[in-house]
C-alpha cells in the first residue's frame, strides 16, 4: 500500500534582498544609529535574568534611618566590605541542622525571615526595615560584647529569594564578608543552614576572633539555629558546625581598616554618652 | 535534586592564558565544575585566567562566594584573574560585592587578553 503523502513542512520564505537605497545623509545616519542603540537597550532590559529582583541595587555608601531603641551608629556613610576588603584569615563556617520532612525549604526561610530578630541570642538586637528582609534593606545591630558595652554596627541585605537570603557587612563590622541563610530538601528531611564567608575586618578584630571570637560566633549561630528549629517544631536537633580556612594569609594592605573599627568606636561612644546627652539637652533647651 | 545547570569549557589562548567559557547558572552547587575547569586551565603553567560570562544566565550569592574562593586559589598560584562578557546587571553585582576590585572586568575577550598580559 502506498503511504499517504505527507504534507510538506512549512519552509521559511527565502529572504529577499532589500532594494538598494540611496546612501543616507549624515544626520539621518546618526538618528538611525541612535535608534539601533535604543533597540539594543530595550532588548537587553526585556531579557533581564530571573535573579534580577533578588539582588540589591548598587550602593556606594549605606544610608539608614534611626530606629527606636537602637544606638544606630557606625553604619550611615559606611561602604560594604566583602572578603576581598577584609584583613584576617579567610574562613568559611557552616552551621547546619535538619528540621524534619514536614517543613518545606520555602516555609523554613519564610519563618526565618519573619522572625529573624527574635531568634538571636539574648542581649543582641537586630532592627531591620519594616518591610522585613528585602534586597537593599539595611538593619541596625546592637551586639553584646561584655562589660555592659554594646557594639553598634549593621548589615545590608545583599540577596534574597524564596529559599535563601544573604547579609553583607559594612566597614567597621567584626568581619568583612557575607552570611547566607538557606534551606534545601535532602532525601530524608529539610535542612537549614547559615554559612559565613569572612575575614576579620582589621588586626584588632583578628586578635579578638582568634582568642575567643570564633568560639563565640559558633555559639551565636548554633543558638540561632536551635531557636529556629524550635520555631519550626524541630526542637532538640543538633547543629553541625563545619569550619574551613579558605585562606591562611592575612591581607596586610587592609590593616588600616582599623580606623572604622565599630568596637573601639562603640566603647568610645558609650564612654562619651553622658556628655553627648548633656550637649543634646543643652542644644534643645537653647 | 537536580545537578548544576552550567558548563565551563576551557580554551588555552597562547602559552600562559586560559579562557573559561561559563554558560548557564552559577551557584554554589557548581563549585566542583568550576574547580575542575580551574585545574584544567591552570594545569599547563597558566599564569592568567580569563572568565567569560557572556553565557551567564543566573547567579545567586553562593555563586559570588564561589568566585571569591576561586580568587583565593588563583592568588595563591600568583595567577591573574579577569572577566568579560558581563551584562550590566552582573557587572553591578560585581561592583556591589566589590569583587571588581580583585577581578578586573573587561568589555570583551580582546581587551581582557590585552589587559591580563600587561
Amino acid at each position: 500500500m502506498a503511504e499517504p503523502a505527507r504534507p510538506e513542512p512549512a519552509r521559511p520564505e527565502p529572504a529577499r534582498p532589500e532594494p538598494a537605497r540611496p546612501e543616507a545623509a549624515g544626520p539621518e545616519r546618526v538618528t538611525s544609529a541612535e535608534q539601533i542603540e535604543v533597540s539594543i537597550r530595550e532588548a537587553q532590559s526585556e531579557v533581564l535574568p530571573r535573579d534580577a529582583g533578588r539582588w540589591a541595587a548598587k550602593v556606594d555608601r549605606l544610608e539608614v534611618e534611626q530606629r527606636a531603641g537602637m544606638r544606630g551608629t557606625n553604619v550611615a556613610g559606611r561602604r560594604l566590605t566583602g572578603p576581598v576588603q577584609g584583613f584576617g584569615k579567610m574562613w568559611q563556617k557552616t552551621y547546619r541542622m535538619t528540621v524534619g520532612d514536614t517543613v518545606t525549604p520555602e516555609a523554613a526561610i519564610a519563618t526565618w525571615k519573619a522572625h529573624f530578630p527574635e531568634l538571636w541570642p539574648k542581649g543582641n538586637r537586630f532592627a531591620g526595615a519594616l518591610t522585613g528582609i528585602s534586597p537593599g534593606d539595611v538593619a541596625l545591630l546592637d551586639l553584646a560584647i561584655g562589660g555592659g558595652v554594646k557594639l553598634s554596627t549593621g548589615v545590608f541585605v545583599l540577596y534574597a529569594d524564596d529559599d535563601s537570603f544573604t547579609l553583607m557587612t559594612p566597614q567597621g563590622h567584626m568581619f568583612a564578608g557575607w552570611i547566607t541563610f538557606s534551606a534545601e530538601r535532602t532525601p530524608s528531611a529539610t535542612a537549614v543552614q547559615a554559612q559565613v564567608l569572612m575575614r576579620a575586618n582589621d588586626p584588632l578584630y583578628e586578635v579578638a576572633m582568634t582568642f575567643g571570637g570564633h568560639r563565640k560566633e559558633d555559639q551565636f549561630w548554633a543558638q540561632t539555629l536551635t531557636a529556629l528549629g524550635e520555631k519550626l517544631g524541630a526542637g532538640g536537633t543538633e547543629v553541625q558546625t563545619r569550619t574551613v580556612c579558605v585562606d591562611s594569609k592575612r591581607q596586610w594592605r587592609n590593616a588600616r581598616n582599623i580606623w572604622h573599627n565599630s568596637m573601639v568606636r562603640s566603647v568610645l561612644q558609650t564612654l562619651a554618652a553622658p556628655v553627648t546627652a548633656l550637649r543634646r539637652r543643652a542644644h534643645s533647651a537653647g | 535534586m537536580d545537578g548544576p545547570m552550567v558548563t565551563m569549557d576551557v580554551r588555552h589562548v597562547g602559552d600562559a592564558v586560559a579562557v573559561v567559557d561559563i554558560k548557564g547558572e552559577v551557584t554554589s552547587a557548581c563549585e566542583p565544575i568550576l574547580m575542575s575547569a580551574y585545574e584544567e586551565a591552570g594545569g599547563q603553567g597558566t599564569s592568567r585566567l580569563v572568565l567569560n560570562f557572556a553565557g551567564l544566565e543566573y547567579m545567586n550569592s553562593g555563586g559570588i562566594g564561589m568566585l571569591v574562593t576561586l580568587l583565593v586559589r588563583a592568588n595563591r598560584q600568583r595567577q591573574k584573574l579577569a572577566a568579560y562578557g558581563l551584562s550590566d546587571h552582573y557587572r553591578e553585582i560585581f561592583e556591589l560585592t566589590r569583587l571588581d576590585e580583585a577581578i578586573t572586568i573587561y568589555d570583551n575577550e580582546a581587551s581582557a587578553l590585552v589587559g591580563v598580559a600587561t
